[in-house]
């Protein structure tokens, strides 16, 4: 089989998902017995494509231009969609981040193809290749397979495969190709304009030893109280998953997940969260997890090392009862 | 302007959820508005209230969805269209998506707006795959929209606590991003008011759309347990006492 990765960077810096998403297409090709293939996309982005030269693949297409300075759907479309026409892979992948999102869908629709988007994992069956991706908020999961004629795309989430696992070439370097690609001005609709962050980090989630975190079964601002008094107890931080940081309950610098910090501290509680994968890439590499829902089947068990299944107002207090005690 | 919401109906949050074949029994559970979507609802519903205009409300899927059309309308929509197909949960995103731009393509509207992703598959492609297939702009993961005469100044989300302000052109796609806003309750007024308001049903096959799929669900099923979780039971005390000795004493993480 014929792979291609598309590789994701910001203004020259790697989007890490991107690794990750390498070691599953390594994986792949070396099953399938096939070729792979990376695309490195955007402006004075050569660098880049010579450090994804160092990784095991055969080939790394360079594509740059002055239209693809920024990211843009309009802009990546067209020219992906050139590379793909004329290096004609048949399982095209890439790391499931935000900019993905918003352009891979139309990029296999532009070539009338689909895209299974957000795997966790795949499956080869005697050659045929069965992808498994999260349903109904991660209760259930998925096989999904591709119907019709190559090529097909698939985006890996973050966390589904361990970047640390790319292997490096095997003699020192694969050949760096550049791609030109015809792209005008008026090919591109949308604007974008100044990348900025907003309030300055006031927490650094990422370096507390241990997390207390909330969700929705907190259920009113007035309950907080009771989850910081645990917090302090257990000598951690308050942090939540994004329902109660859209609400304003608590500061965004304090939300866990995909479109908050990504914490690996030794101990992780998470009252009251059902353990939507958003909020889970943003955890799952804590030490040790508890978890304290009052439905038993709520995804965040899955994760958990200890368990109780109950009323977190109930065992909030007792277990600051506890913790004070011992 | 004049503005389609897609909102889709999904299974309730709290439903217990029976697997079925490639689906779910729908029998026994309750189904409500796909959280996402209210954020895009009521976003549309805000730009009409600045701007003028219409929002129209659309979604797709047997009977039951109609409910879920009924309560944009009383919060403020001004009619539904309804794509009738009991087998949508069958179609893969381009299927769906291919419908719903056949049901709305004759609109005409300015701005198409989607949640991020629903909360049943959870393809989060139908805004950016509308885009595609009626050949608008589109930008994802809204947190903010100011029109400006023929065209919007958005705000997107990045990941890691980045955003970027794009410039897009009318008519457009956008995806919203959820907590762009506080959603509104459907107020009894409303609730009257939406009885005298239009739900056109299409049945879907009537779109001549054909459907190739581009992916099948083979089969859906409980994952299986990555971690061997140890469940601690009692009273809340005796789980919490127990909790703290695994802690300190089998996790020495205290």
């Amino acid at each position: 089989m014929k792979l291609l990765l598309i590789a994701e960077q910001r203004q020259g810096k790697w989007n890490n998902t991107s690794f990750e998403t390498l070691a599953a297409a390594q994986q792949i090709a070396a099953e399938t017995k096939g070729s792979l293939a990376a695309v490195v996309v955007g402006r004075g982005v050569a660098p880049l494509a010579d450090e994804l030269a160092s990784k095991k693949l055969d080939e790394v297409l360079l594509v740059e231009h002055d239209l693809l300075e920024s990211y843009t759907p309009d802009g990546f479309t067209v020219a992906l969609g050139q590379v793909i026409s004329s290096s004609k892979p048949d399982l095209v992948l890439l790391p499931h981040t935000y900019q993905v999102r918003d352009f891979a869908p139309k990029l296999a629709a532009s070539l009338n193809k689909g895209m299974i988007a957000d795997c966790i994992a795949y499956r080869n069956d005697s050659g045929r290749l069965v992808f498994v991706r999260q349903m109904f908020q991660g209760k259930t999961v998925a096989d999904v397979t591709f119907q019709g004629d190559a090529p097909w795309f698939a985006s890996f989430q973050a966390g589904a495969f361990r970047a640390d696992l790319v292997a490096p070439h095997p003699s020192g370097k694969a050949p760096v190709n550049k791609v030109t690609v015809d792209l005008a001005p008026q090919q591109i609709r949308t604007k974008p304009m100044e990348l900025f962050r907003e309030a300055k980090q006031a927490v650094d989630l990422t370096q507390a030893p241990i997390i207390v975190a909330i969700g929705r079964g907190i259920k009113a601002p007035e309950n907080i109280p009771q989850a910081e008094k645990l917090a302090k107890a257990i000598g951690g931080e308050l942090a939540a998953s994004r329902p109660i940081c859209d609400e304003g309950w608590l500061p965004m610098d304090r939300q866990i997940g995909s479109s908050g910090q990504t914490v690996a501290p030794k101990l992780y509680l998470a009252l009251g969260i059902s353990g939507a994968i958003q909020h889970v890439v943003g955890m799952k590499g804590a030490r040790t997890v508890v978890a304290i829902n009052k439905d038993q089947n709520a995804p965040i068990f899955e994760v958990a090392d200890y368990g109780i299944v109950g009323d977190i107002f109930e065992i909030m207090p007792a277990l600051t009862e506890a913790l004070e005690k011992a | 302007m004049k503005i389609i919401v897609c909102v889709k109906q999904v299974p309730a949050k709290d439903a217990p959820l029976h697997i079925a074949g490639d689906w779910i029994r729908e029998s026994d559970i309750g189904f409500e508005m796909n959280e996402p979507d209210s954020f895009a609802l009521e976003e549309g519903l805000r730009l009409k209230e600045k701007h003028g205009g219409e929002v129209i409300a659309v979604s797709m899927g047997p009977d039951r969805v109609k409910q879920t059309i009924k309560e944009a309308l009383a919060k403020g929509a001004d009619r539904g269209i309804h794509v009738a197909d009991d087998k949508f949960y069958a179609l893969d995103p381009l299927g769906s998506a291919r419908s719903l731009a056949a049901a709305i393509d004759k609109e005409k509207c300015d701005l198409i707006l989607t949640g991020l992703q629903s909360d049943d598959h959870g393809f989060g492609q139908t805004g950016v795959l509308l885009a595609a297939l009626l050949d608008r702009p589109h930008a994802t993961l809204i947190m903010q929209i100011d029109v400006q005469d023929s065209k919007m100044r958005l705000k997107r989300e990045l990941e890691a606590g980045w955003f970027q302000w794009i410039e897009c052109p009318l008519p457009a796609v956008l995806s919203i991003q959820s907590g762009i806003n506080k959603v509104r309750y459907a107020t009894l007024k409303g609730i009257m008011a939406a009885k005298k308001k239009e739900i056109t049903s299409i049945p879907r096959e009537s779109l001549g759309v054909s459907i190739q799929p581009t992916q099948r669900v083979e089969s859906i099923y409980v994952p299986h347990k990555t971690k061997k979780t140890e469940f601690l039971t009692g009273t809340p005390k005796e789980a919490a006492t127990k909790l703290v000795e695994k802690l300190k004493f089998e996790a020495r993480v205290l």
